[in-house]
């Protein structure tokens, strides 16, 4: 190994990633456009869902509850309906989406500590909205739900109280339901997997198509210079840009930031790596530029996006699925992401997923060192 | 140079094909074609011959009728370029370095497919195609992937693609390069058929061993016409004085000797041999001879040779060169 | 040139590169078969043959990056199967296609491959300078190679190989696409090299340029036809060539053909060569066959034969026999 000719290459390379157009704005504009375009457009929350009340016990719990929805911004009330009938026809005609039933009793059951349950008739056409509005109902009954439980101790003592409905354990690190703090913490992961394994296999499989490679494997240069060379600068960019969209995310987004910042910065190095390493293998054995962008969308760009976690719950997923996800290092760092960022947790607690991710790296880096020969055979 | 080939009549005896007339094609500030004069007769092989970005392709595209030029006249087949290039392109065969044939289909669905394009159809068509392949040697082959096909093969199946509307007039860009020299030959021989059949055969090319191959030769640099003559008269005129060849057992003390003689213009080693550039060669022998002795460098043949195409090429655009200062 | 560093004592001190039985196949052709050579040190030698006659699989072997199917290659001493590092460390290779970074300037390239074979910033400095003069490029060198016309990419390539000090220069077909000045100056480029010692393998599908070689291995679909020196390439060509200029070459060929003696009849621009069992007896016969017959021409000469007349003239008579 000759830092010389390591440092040759990676000089080179630089010097080609800042001459080239198409580079440079995957370098430097595809993190922010990625992140204003998960963060406002993707956005998932929903606001002013149509809503329609009937409320079949009329008291003055059961009106405190509804006020609860009509003046939560997520919700605007078009119908208060006369009978189940009416409310079925809005849900049904598309005028409103949502249907909130409370039911006779809901007061007297609650005022004897008892359970009580409010049904949600959602349209569920758009598979996802119906989920957030779920999320959205339980939240606010949720909250209800305490509110009542407080009174209901104060009135008559630290005894149990019952609970309205079940709360949702999944909303506990995102108070204020929004959605963008799941997911902004993931484009880091996604901008990542894009800079790693993108823009190195284009790399590689340029100088084969360009010719250059040929001569570059005639000189005493060793593989392993070539490969971290190559992979030099993108780590810089990489980190760089990892770096930008947790500062984004913070400050614009202001998405809770609890964790280390050290320890962001390993995990995310790990799995900078671990994709640079696959981005050169696809590259060695790809040599052209289109198979090999291709074959980087399909490997590294579309887990990220779909089997990471970072905006489809993987639970939720079927099992084999969720087996197929373990594979991808995408999985592992988006967990880790939003573990740092959401929970602040520590190493030691993550230590599962930067294994899995270094294991991963080291199998990819010892294929890719296998998969570069200094030969056209 | 004494009389610039230029002077001469441009196309001999003959129709006249092609009659370009004070031609000029801008590209925003750089010209590429500068004010460029020649006409051709039927039955010629003309070469245009010179670096890249001299001005061939974008001359030859537009006497294909695909570029209009800035200022000027091109008549081709009897129809302006600039206001009928329709019917110009009607009556031209172009074929490009790449054969533009498609690999995947097979010879006789090369041929369907530019007899569709030039509009030949029915008996027509078939005639044609039966003397494309006649031509081109590949009866018998007619169902084979053209990918399959030797270099040689799918030159001549490009040239009959591109003839197979019986042009008058074809285009050749750089029809030989890397072809061995047998079907080199053989290419050659169909092109001095079609020649003597009255198509006029246009070849621009910036390799030598093509242009001896023309009947007439324009030397084009920069946009410009710096000479135009057949191959033996450009030869002949190019080079001021004479050209002799040195043989000797040290090309190292020779070369160093003669430069300094005011009679040798220009030395340059040449395989195992220098090539010398003299006034006259009665004159320079004797001092040659006397500076190799004294630099004890043994002569073991020292004569006057024919300056090649290549020479002539080298001198010309030289003292083109020397005569206008690089813009 | 300083050459010592690079200079390591060799097993074989006279052959630069010795190559024998060399076998490549590819799936459906056999590229090289059979090839057995050997090239002195500080030679010139061209390998010359058409495309797809095994030149550019001959050259990828001799550069290490291509591994042969049989046979062997030693370069300096060093067998380019069993080490392809130390052969690589002794050579230069320019490929066919332009091997150099498009988008890197003239001065860049010149240092990522001064760097690659570890050349001192000193003496790169110097060499660079020297080498760039020499082929005229001293004014571009901040301009991207990609905006070099062909003849300067194929000098700017040359300059990188050269950077180092190669025992030997491999070069694929280097003046492919180059205009005939830069042409020149690139050949006075690699005599200069030669006069200090670098042995030079040059392939060509051009045959006029073989003629300046020292050596040439002429070869046709993967074979040798002949291995010698130009000049004496040609005294094997049996019988003698001559040239009929004239103003209607055209219509002389026929009758040319059926004259006495008259083997081959070549219709080459405004000429027509003539392939003679002895000119010397041919020539004056031939001036008044053609004024009898009131048939215009402006000389009968006797002409070298070429390089590309011996190798018709062997791969026809190749397949006469086969």
């Amino acid at each position: 190994m000759s830092a010389r000719r390591l440092f040759a290459l990676a000089r080179k390379e630089m010097i080609q990633i800042r001459r080239d157009p198409r580079s440079l704005i995957v370098v430097l504009l595809m993190p922010v456009m990625l992140m204003a375009l998960m963060g406002y457009g993707i956005g998932l929350d929903q606001t002013d869902i149509p809503l329609c009340v009937y409320d079949r016990e009329g008291s003055q719990l059961s009106q405190d509850l509804l006020k609860r929805f009509v003046s939560n911004r997520y919700f605007s009330l078009k119908l208060n309906a006369e009978d189940y009938r009416a409310l079925a026809d809005a849900i049904e005609s598309g005028r409103c989406t949502v249907g909130i039933v409370i039911p006779l009793y809901f007061s007297k059951l609650l005022n004897a500590g008892q359970p009580a349950s409010v049904q949600a008739v959602i349209d569920a056409t758009d598979n996802n909205t119906a989920n957030l509005i779920i999320g959205y109902t339980q939240a606010v009954v949720a909250r209800f739900s305490a509110d009542v439980q407080i009174d209901y101790q104060q009135r008559r003592g630290p005894a149990l109280g019952a609970p309205v409905l079940n709360v949702e354990a999944r909303t506990w690190f995102n108070e204020e339901l929004e959605s963008r703090n799941f997911i902004v913490p993931g484009v880091v992961a996604l901008v990542m997997a894009v800079i790693g394994t993108f823009l190195t296999s284009l790399t590689i499989a340029r100088e084969w198509e360009r010719g250059t490679m040929e001569q570059l494997i005639s000189t005493p240069v060793a593989p392993l210079e070539v490969i971290a060379g190559k992979l030099i600068p993108y780590y810089v960019i990489g980190m760089v840009d990892a770096g930008s969209c947790a500062a984004i995310s913070a400050w614009w987004f202001e998405v809770p930031f609890r964790g280390s910042l050290l320890l962001l910065f390993g995990a995310s190095s790990l799995f900078l790596i671990g994709v640079l390493l696959l981005g050169f293998m696809i590259s060695a054995l790809a040599k052209t530029q289109l198979a090999a962008s291709q074959f980087a969308l399909l490997t590294t760009f579309l887990p990220a996006f779909l089997l990471s976690g970072f905006a489809f719950p993987i639970d939720q997923m079927p099992a084999a699925v969720r087996m197929v996800t373990r594979v991808f290092p995408a999985r592992y760092y988006v967990t880790t992401l939003k573990s740092i960022f959401l929970k602040g947790t520590g190493a030691a607690a993550l230590a599962v997923p930067l294994a899995a991710m270094l294991i991963f790296a080291a199998i990819v880096g010892g294929a890719a060192v296998r998969a570069f020969r200094k030969t056209l055979d | 140079m004494n009389s610039t080939p230029l002077d001469r009549d441009g196309a001999g005896a003959g129709e006249v094909s092609v009659a370009v007339q004070d031609l000029v094609k801008r590209f925003g500030a750089f010209t590429a074609v500068d004010h460029v004069t020649f006409s051709t007769r039927k039955g010629e092989v003309f070469g245009f011959l010179g670096p890249n970005g001299s001005g061939k392709s974008t001359t030859i595209r537009i006497l294909c009728g695909l570029l209009r030029p800035t200022s000027g006249r091109a008549v081709v087949a009897g129809f302006d370029v600039a206001s009928d290039p329709e019917s110009v392109r009607r009556r031209i065969g172009y074929m490009s370095q790449k054969f533009s044939l498609y690999n995947d289909l097979t010879v006789l669905e090369n041929l369907r497919f530019y007899g569709g394009l030039y509009g030949v159809t029915g008996a027509r068509l078939s005639q044609r195609i039966n003397w494309a392949l006649r031509m081109a040697g590949l009866h018998g082959r007619e169902d084979s992937r053209t990918a399959t096909l030797s270099g040689g093969w799918k030159q001549r199946l490009a040239l009959g693609c591109a003839v197979l509307h019986r042009p008058p007039i074809v285009f050749l860009d750089e029809p030989t390069s890397g072809v061995d020299p047998l079907s080199r030959r053989q290419f050659w021989e169909l092109i001095q058929q079609m020649a003597e059949e009255g198509v006029t055969v246009f070849v621009s090319t910036h390799y030598m061993d093509e242009a001896e191959y023309c009947n007439r030769l324009a030397l084009l640099m920069r946009g410009r016409l710096i000479a135009l003559g057949a191959p033996s008269e450009l030869k002949l005129g190019a080079v001021q004085g004479d050209l002799m060849l040195l043989e000797t057992d040290s090309l190292q003390r020779a070369i160093e000797a003669v430069r300094k003689l005011p009679q040798v213009r220009d030395a340059a080693v040449f395989g195992n041999a220098l090539h010398l550039v003299v006034a006259g060669a009665a004159d320079a022998n004797q001092p040659i001879r006397a500076a190799l002795a004294a630099a004890r460098a043994h002569v073991l043949r020292l004569e006057v040779i024919r300056p090649s195409l290549e020479d002539a090429f080298v001198a010309l655009t030289a003292s083109a060169a020397a005569a206008e200062p690089i813009r | 040139m300083p050459y010592g560093r690079a200079r390591r004592p060799m097993p074989d001190s006279e052959h630069a590169i010795i190559v024998s039985a060399l076998v490549k196949d590819f799936p459906g052709v056999r590229a090289v078969d059979g090839l057995t050579f050997s090239v002195a040190r500080g030679e010139i030698f061209g390998l010359v043959g058409p495309d797809g006659a095994g030149k550019t699989t001959t050259m990828r072997v001799l550069a290490g990056v291509m591994s042969p199917d049989s046979g062997s290659a030693l370069i300096g001493g060093c067998d380019v199967v069993r080490d392809p590092e130390a052969v690589k460390r002794r050579i230069s290779y320019m490929p066919q296609r332009f091997g150099l970074y498009e988008d890197l300037t003239v001065r860049e390239n010149i240092r990522f491959y001064a760097d690659l074979f570890g050349v001192r910033r000193r003496e790169r400095d110097l060499r660079a300078a020297r080498l760039l003069a020499a082929c005229g490029m001293s004014q571009f060198q901040d301009r991207l190679a990609g905006k070099l016309s062909g003849g300067m990419k194929q000098k700017l390539g040359l300059v990188c190989a050269l950077i180092h000090t190669p025992q030997v220069l491999l070069l694929d077909e280097p003046t492919n696409g180059v205009d005939p000045v830069s042409r020149r100056e690139f050949w006075a480029m690699l005599y200069d090299l030669v006069g200090q010692g670098v042995t030079i393998v040059n392939s060509t599908a051009y045959l006029d340029e073989a003629e300046r070689c020292h050596r040439v291995a002429l070869m046709h679909r993967g074979r040798l036809l002949f291995c010698d020196q130009p000049g004496r390439l040609k005294q094997r060509l049996p019988g003698d060539v001559i040239a009929v200029v004239s103003p209607a070459a055209s219509q002389l060929r026929d009758s040319l053909g059926r004259l006495p003696g008259v083997g081959s009849v070549l219709l080459i621009g405004d000429a027509v060569h003539l392939f003679v069992d002895d000119a010397s007896r041919r020539i004056p016969e031939i001036s008044r066959a053609l004024e009898s017959m009131r048939l215009p021409f402006d000389e009968v000469v006797q002409i070298t034969p070429t390089i590309e007349d011996l190798f018709v003239n062997a791969v026809s008579e190749r397949e006469r026999a086969a």
